[in-house]
């Protein structure tokens, strides 16, 4: 696995940039790979996303879908696409240090 | 005497019945098989009956063909599963008791989940193909299009059959050619996906595909509504899409059953072991085919793989209570890709698809994610197959754990 330096901590990233190990991750890691999202300032309402995105992944072993994201976070879809824009489930999944969401293959 | 209950007679519930059949003494056990369908329905066909390749005749044939005693069948619906006594309750009243149980209930397609879908143009300039009644609207809406702008649309996924959106769209660029129209038809295909496909190399070559036949893609569109008198989809960030024709693959869920009953996701998908397709919260319950949470392909080809692995080991189960993690989540699905030619992708939880051969190394004869008329050809084979060789229970002549012999690395 290629390995990268984040908010100056070395960690492991698989072929598309998310991170493999979720033990690695820290808020400064966070806060920088949202500045590579586009995402220049987490607000309040972006860290009750990430943070419910951990405790999900946590207990079930994987990230979070969106349907999953809006049911635990009361969180509408509307929002968290402009919380965080295109792809909420797979940017959000990248900033909390957890693997690309599954559910479609 | 011990009991298993099969909940859905579809692909899944059939092959399994028929592999039980040959494999326990109906001397100590009972089968039975619950359906208030009695239909059978090969759905791979319904793609090709918008086009008028297949007609409903060859798609449809009665459960009861294939489904004989010792095996018990009733036409009932299922109510709820009541896991905790180990029993279900059928629309008819009766209770069925059961050692262990199999949830073989499928995904469906839920068009009421999109806000404006079914408000009016439903039918009209609003399709689907993913049901019999849906293909055949379509089909009759084609006969006389004049052209315009045709916009398909994944709403989400997990979907079954996650390439049947690629196919419709290959055969519609044939179909229109056909009807000496095509420079008269746009096609565009929104989905939520980055691409056009999920795995990265799949992606990649379909996508070029896509792009050869003058097929535009929309990545990252995630749908909230349909206007359906301004002919447009809107997404979660506001883009918009026009459209003449909208063809699209509405949110897939499993049975309802399964919610009510506890027993599922936000999805009404129940959540298991990817490896031995055990629910996780209770031991003597399976779920095969469409209806579990395991990240697989929902195929009819996965079914049957994850099914010849799961027989196998069900009898020591039952013995010893040890499964070992037996299913690698392997699935092959060919793609027709119009013009007579078709193109095949093998792959698993953990290896994606890639070029080469199969089923034999080197030779083939089938090319995967490589266009080629022997592809086509094995996708009308699979036809004959399924009703004469799956179904059944028989052997197919194939490996059901995916192999990286014949496979390159692009
Ligand atoms: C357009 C299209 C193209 C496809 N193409 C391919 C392909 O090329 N290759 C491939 O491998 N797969 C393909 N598939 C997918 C394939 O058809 C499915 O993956 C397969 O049928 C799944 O089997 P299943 O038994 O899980 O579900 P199904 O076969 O859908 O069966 C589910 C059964 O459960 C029953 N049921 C539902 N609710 C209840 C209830 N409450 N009580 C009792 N019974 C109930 C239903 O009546 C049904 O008979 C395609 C699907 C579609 C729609």
């Amino acid at each position: 696995m290629p390995t990268r330096v984040i908010a100056g901590k070395t960690v492991e990233v698989d072929a598309e940039g998310f991170m493999v190990n979720p033990n690695e991750w820290n808020e400064a890691i966070a806060i920088e790979l949202a500045k590579e999202e586009g995402i220049e300032e987490l607000t309040p309402e972006h860290w009750k996303v990430i943070n419910f995105c951990r405790q999900s992944a946590g207990a079930t072993g994987k990230a979070p879908t969106l349907r999953t994201i809006t049911a635990g976070t009361g969180i509408s879809t509307k929002e968290l696409f402009a919380l965080f824009p295109k792809g909420p489930a797979k940017k959000v999944a990248r900033i909390a240090g957890l693997g690309k969401p599954e559910g479609c293959v | 005497m011990k009991k298993i209950v099969i909940l859905g007679a579809g692909t899944a519930g059939t092959i399994v019945a028929n592999r039980f059949k040959r494999l326990l003494d109906f001397g100590r056990w009972e089968v039975t098989l619950v359906d208030p369908d009695p239909i059978h329905y090969y759905q791979p066909g319904f793609l090709f009956i918008p086009f008028r390749m297949y007609t409903p005749k060859d798609v449809i044939k009665p459960k009861r063909d294939f489904i004989d005693p010792p095996l018990r069948f009733i036409q009932s619906k299922v109510e709820e599963i009541d896991a905790e006594h180990r029993r279900v309750h059928l629309a008819d009243g009766s209770v069925l008791p059961y050692d262990f149980l199999i949830i073989a209930t499928g995904v469906d397609i839920y068009p009421e989940e999109t806000p404006g879908m079914l408000d009016g143009e439903w039918g009209k300039t609003i399709h689907s193909f993913y049901t019999l009644p849906t293909s055949l609207a379509l089909r009759d809406t084609l006969r006389s299009w004049k052209g315009g702008r045709l916009v398909v649309n994944v709403v989400d996924n997990p979907i079954k059959c996650p390439v049947a959106p690629l196919e419709f769209l290959m055969l519609a660029d044939w179909y229109f050619h056909q009807q000496g129209m095509r420079d008269r038809v746009e096609i565009i295909y929104a989905t939520p996906l980055s691409g056009a496909f999920t795995k990265p190399t799949a992606s990649k070559l379909l996508g070029e595909l896509l792009e050869s036949k003058n097929i535009k893609v929309e990545p990252d569109f995630m749908i909230e509504r349909v206007d359906p008198d301004a002919r447009k989809i809107v997404s979660y960030d506001e883009r918009e899409i026009e459209y003449d024709l909208l063809v699209t693959i509405p949110l897939n869920k499993g049975a309802e059953v399964i919610g009510k009953s506890g027993l599922g996701n936000e999805l009404n998908l129940v959540p298991v072991d990817p490896h031995t397709l055990r629910a996780k919260a209770h031991p003597n319950i399976f779920v095969l085919g469409d209806a579990s949470d395991a990240p697989a392909s929902k195929a009819g080809a996965t079914a049957h793989f994850s099914i010849d692995l799961f027989t196998e080991h069900f009898l020591d189960y039952v013995e010893t209570g040890e499964l070992p993690p037996y299913f690698d989540g392997h699935a092959n699905c060919f793609i027709e890709t119009g013009f007579g030619k078709g193109l095949m992708i093998d792959f698993n939880y953990t290896q994606e698809p890639l070029p080469g051969r199969y089923p034999l190394p080197g030779i083939g004869p089938l090319t995967l994610l490589q266009e080629s008329e022997f592809n086509h050809w094995g996708k009308l084979m699979f036809h004959w197959m399924y009703w004469h060789i799956l179904l059944r229970g028989m052997e197919l002549p194939l490996p059901a754990t995916m192999s990286m012999a014949g496979k390159w690395k692009v």
